[in-house]
């Protein structure tokens, strides 16, 4: 990427301050990001764009502003609190969901970005009140303790299987990285999925 | 009867949890709710000279902006401000109730919205300036020549200052322990429903409903009938939740201003404005025989605290029950900084204090060419030696052999950079654990229906700790029903009293409430199947009757038996409720501890100073083990912590503007899956028939403990290098 590509901010103040000062800082990164929201963004918040997903077998259309996730498409506009928002970056890994069958951090997907796609979360995994394998392993080995990553633990590994690629368990925990879990049931979990793939 | 207590039962509120159908506190949905987003200062120091909301107002879908200068009224009083786990000494954080800035990130404004990306794009345009203090500091290392010694966690014996001087053997050196973040996955969150007429049904992230309840109401000047208080499943804590935080506050007051219900979810980087583990310079000193028998323990750490509250544990004084000597001293001192208050963070004051002990042990025994393990067993203390107790239980030596046998120390060579494996160094390295098993009074209510069914109601939070399970497991034993029949209602201000959930102390507390409820349901039942006619426990004494298989049956002979339907149709009953408060009684005769043995084993690349934790064993000793698979899942994380706080966990500050620089869960480092290999958990066998009834003493904090100092003793065996400054980052290996 060329230099002029990147955000101005920072040359910006360093040529008006001339050195880091704190109170210099602070106050022009404050007022630059401002007026930048400002500009791109302010006379946007009223235009929605409708955009349809297939939730779990379900067509649903919404009228959503364009910088609405997927993720709080999900949970806060279709009340599909099963995927879980644990950083709002892409760091975590808690709102991972299946979009046509691939894995992916719905926090940093824009919900307008897979309009007309299949959408698959944790709440769509059980199919007629029996669990998918994956639900029942996490059970059975204990694979979560306070429950809040655990959604999108098994949507990963869902993704995982479909990619073939839970060969053992070196590569199921490398695999499997994208998703903390700060109650540490990082064994467990490794074990679950090795259930689940019928390879223990 | 024992068909589930002890046993490796499925967590009940599994299916919950792995369908999404379990709702934390931001998840809770009505008619009408509306979304508030923080504004944070970005001074550490200072004061709000002006805030500019109307821009921010100005955003269609903004229905206010919450400012210390337009809120709803707030408590004056600082009583009003101290939840049951507030320091004892200062003043506790206000949220918007002046212009005082405390901290960097302190939150100063609320925006309320329909919709939760207008509130976020709108709070970047609440215009805030400030008249800064540039007096403030942030840092503890250049703060230590002005630390206060607030807390002594036992008297000094004899003169260890003394002994440690003319000790034939001495170390002394300091450990430091960074700050750190629980970051629990769930993001802190409140959803406050309004009621109507001013009352408010509050969805909070907290480890303890009741804590919160009582601090709503005196915050807001409530009564108790008007707040309700419910955190059915919270999505970690490990301490943090704790303490009512700030968003609760804020959700309330918004609720309260727009007379509608508010959502307040807190940020990542926001969540790095509550409390967290305080930074701590743990300064150890050891003198010794020749043969390792200790003379003088020395520990005094200087740890982090805010200008508003002195948050002090007990890092220093672990030695006292680990380590006989006849000198000994502790001290905690505290050094105030313009942060936030600190707080408890599993196993607060012993996970860094018993750190920086273990590690000095370790580099005593590698002075004395002694075994780590033998200098343990030189030094091993049968009493607490602060008040000069025996132990209800200590099977510490046990856990040294176990996890010796199981990890396969004999085959240890004693030299650092003795082991290799191709072209990565090995070490082993060892550590004790220690933390107590503390009980609190805890009351449920058991209502068991005629159709042979109960439920168990109590206000107590389930963190992820296994409390839905272990209160269905004991009173699905006590009143002799399948697990299936029972169901347990936990975390809701309107239940049973149950202190705030920590401390590991909620096993045992909440195992022996449920046992006093279900034998007052015993005695009723008892009472009816003795009175039916032609009984077969006709006229049988209360005490011979035990509840099993949905029985009511002699304990002699269990074919003598009434179901328990029957006799409540007998008896005309629909259902039986009990309600009960379990006292424990006040013993001052023994010390009560949990205790363990870590053993590490960590390879290192040598040329780029890569560490991986390969193998930990961790053998415990903490009485009879309700649930052995939630069980070793809570020392497994536990472990998992301590690999963390070992090699990767640090909250660094740029202390020029008092900001933490590593805000979010990418930067501030946890373990990984990847970073996690084998841990092997071994639960010494250890009856305990003083403690309790069960024998009950708590696992949430016994875990990490002694963990980090296992693993840097590892890594000084692997290369040699003493590392006493915390995280061990391979860039400190590699100079």
């Amino acid at each position: 990427m060329e230099q002029s590509d990147w955000p101005t901010v920072g040359r910006e103040w360093r040529a008006e301050t001339g050195a880091l000062s704190p109170a210099g800082l602070t106050s022009q990164l404050g007022l630059h990001r401002r007026e930048n929201d400002m500009a791109d963004v302010a006379n946007q918040v009223a235009n929605r764009i409708p955009t349809n997903l297939v939730v779990n077998g379900v067509r649903r259309t919404l009228d959503l502003v364009p910088w609405t996730t997927l993720l709080d498409a999900l949970r806060d506009h279709l009340a599909l609190t099963g995927t879980k928002k644990g950083c709002d970056h892409g760091q975590c890994g808690a709102c991972t969901v299946l979009v046509d069958g691939r894995r992916v951090n719905s926090c940093l997907t824009l919900a307008v970005m897979t309009d007309g796609a299949e959408i698959t979360t944790i709440e769509g995994l059980a199919r007629d009140g029996a669990l998918h394998p994956l639900q029942q392993a996490f059970i059975d080995h204990d694979a979560f303790q306070c429950g809040y990553c655990t959604p999108g633990q098994i949507c990963s590994a869902a993704g995982l299987l479909a990619e073939g690629r839970a060969g053992d368990a070196d590569e199921i925990r490398e695999l499997m990285s994208g998703n903390l879990c700060r109650c540490g049931a990082y064994p467990n979990i490794v074990a679950a999925i090795q259930q689940a793939v019928g390879r223990p | 009867m024992n068909a589930y207590v002890g046993t490796a039962t499925s967590r009940v509120d599994g299916r919950a949890k792995v369908t999404g159908a379990a709702k934390y506190a931001g998840e809770f949905t009505v008619d009408g709710l509306v979304h508030g987003f923080v504004v944070e200062a970005t001074i550490p120091r200072g004061r709000i000279a002006r805030l500019d909301t109307s821009e921010a107002l100005k955003v269609t879908g903004v229905l206010d902006v919450l400012t210390h200068a337009h809120r709803p009224p707030l408590a004056d009083k600082v009583e009003a401000w101290k939840d049951e786990v507030a320091p004892d000494e200062g003043s506790p954080f206000r949220p918007l109730y002046d212009d005082i800035i405390k901290f960097n990130g302190q939150p100063i404004a609320l925006v309320v919205a329909t919709e939760w990306e207008t509130a976020k794009f709108a709070a970047t345009l609440v215009r805030v300036e400030y008249q800064e203090d540039h007096t403030f500091a942030t840092e503890l290392e250049t703060g230590r020549n002005r630390a206060t010694e607030v807390k002594r966690p036992h008297e000094p014996r004899g003169d260890a200052a003394g002994a440690l001087a003319g000790a034939a053997m001495r170390h002394e050196a300091d450990y430091f322990v960074p700050t750190e973040h629980h970051n629990p996955m769930e993001l802190f969150a409140t959803t406050a429903v309004w009621d109507g007429n001013g009352r408010l049904t509050v969805y909070d992230k907290t480890q303890g409903v009741l804590n919160v309840h009582r601090y709503l109401c005196g915050v807001l000047d409530k009564q108790p009938d008007e707040i309700r208080v419910l955190s059915p499943y919270v999505g970690g804590a490990f301490g943090s939740g704790l303490r009512p935080q700030y968003q609760v506050v804020l959700a309330t007051l918004g609720a309260l201003a727009l007379k509608r219900s508010v959502r307040v979810v807190l940020t990542r980087q926001q969540m790095y404005g509550l409390g967290y583990r305080p930074a701590t310079i743990e300064h150890v000193g050891l003198g010794a025989k020749p043969d390792g028998a200790l003379e003088a323990v020395m520990h005094e750490a200087t740890a982090v605290t805010s200008r508003y509250e002195d948050f002090a544990r007990n890092d220093s004084g672990w030695a006292e029950q680990l380590y006989k000597s006849r000198n000994s001293h502790y001290s905690h001192k505290v050094v105030r900084l313009d942060v936030s208050t600190p707080c408890d963070m599993r196993a607060p004051g012993a996970a860094s204090g018993v750190c920086a002990l273990e590690c000095a042990m370790d580099e005593l025994a590698v002075a004395l060419k002694l075994d780590p393990i033998e200098l343990r067993l030189k030094c091993y203390s049968d009493r607490d030696q602060s008040e000069d107790l025996p132990y209800t239980s200590k099977q510490l030596r046990e856990c040294y052999a176990r996890g010796a046998e199981a990890f396969g120390w004999s085959k240890r060579n004693p030299a650092a950079r003795s082991m290799r494996d191709d072209k990565e160094l090995v070490g082993w390295g060892m550590a004790t654990g220690v933390w107590e098993a503390l009980q609190m009074p805890v009351a449920v209510r058991i209502v068991l229906t005629a159709n042979g069914h109960a439920e168990v109601f109590c206000a107590a939070s389930d963190i992820g700790t296994g409390t839905y399970t272990i209160v269905a497991q004991v009173a699905a034993d006590a009143l002799g029903l399948p697990i299936e029949n029972i169901s347990v209602k936990l975390a809701d201000s309107t239940l049973p009293q149950a202190p705030v959930e920590g401390g590991s102390w909620m096993a045992a507390s909440s195992a022996h409430a449920v046992l006093g409820a279900a034998e007052d349901i015993r005695q009723e039942l008892a009472r009816l199947a003795s009175a039916m006619p032609s009984s077969p426990l006709a006229g049988i004494d209360a005490a011979e009757v035990i509840l099993v298989d949905g029985t009511i049956a002699s304990n002699g002979e269990k074919s003598r038996a009434v179901p328990i339907t029957d006799a409540m149709r007998y008896g005309k009953l629909e259902r039986i409720e009990k309600h009960k408060l379990n006292h424990f009684a006040e013993d001052k005769s023994h010390a009560r501890n949990t205790h363990s043995a870590v053993f590490a084993e960590v390879k290192v690349d040598e040329q780029l100073g890569v560490i991986r934790v390969t193998r930990v064993v961790s053998a415990v000793a903490a009485g009879r083990i309700l649930n052995t698979k939630t069980g070793r899942s809570q020392i497994m994380g536990g472990v998992v912590w301590g690999i963390g706080m070992a090699l990767h966990e640090e909250t660094v500050m740029d202390h020029r503007f008092g900001r933490i620089m590593n805000a979010n869960i990418a930067e501030y480092h946890i373990p990984v899956n990847a970073d996690i290999h084998d841990i092997d958990v071994i639960f010494v066998d250890e009856r305990d028939d003083h403690i309790n009834r069960l024998g009950v003493k708590g696992l949430g904090e016994i875990g990490i403990v002694g963990v980090p100092a296992a693993i840097a003793n590892a890594v000084y065996h692997a290369t040699g290098k003493r590392i006493r400054r915390f995280p061990i980052t391979l860039d400190k290996l590699l100079t």
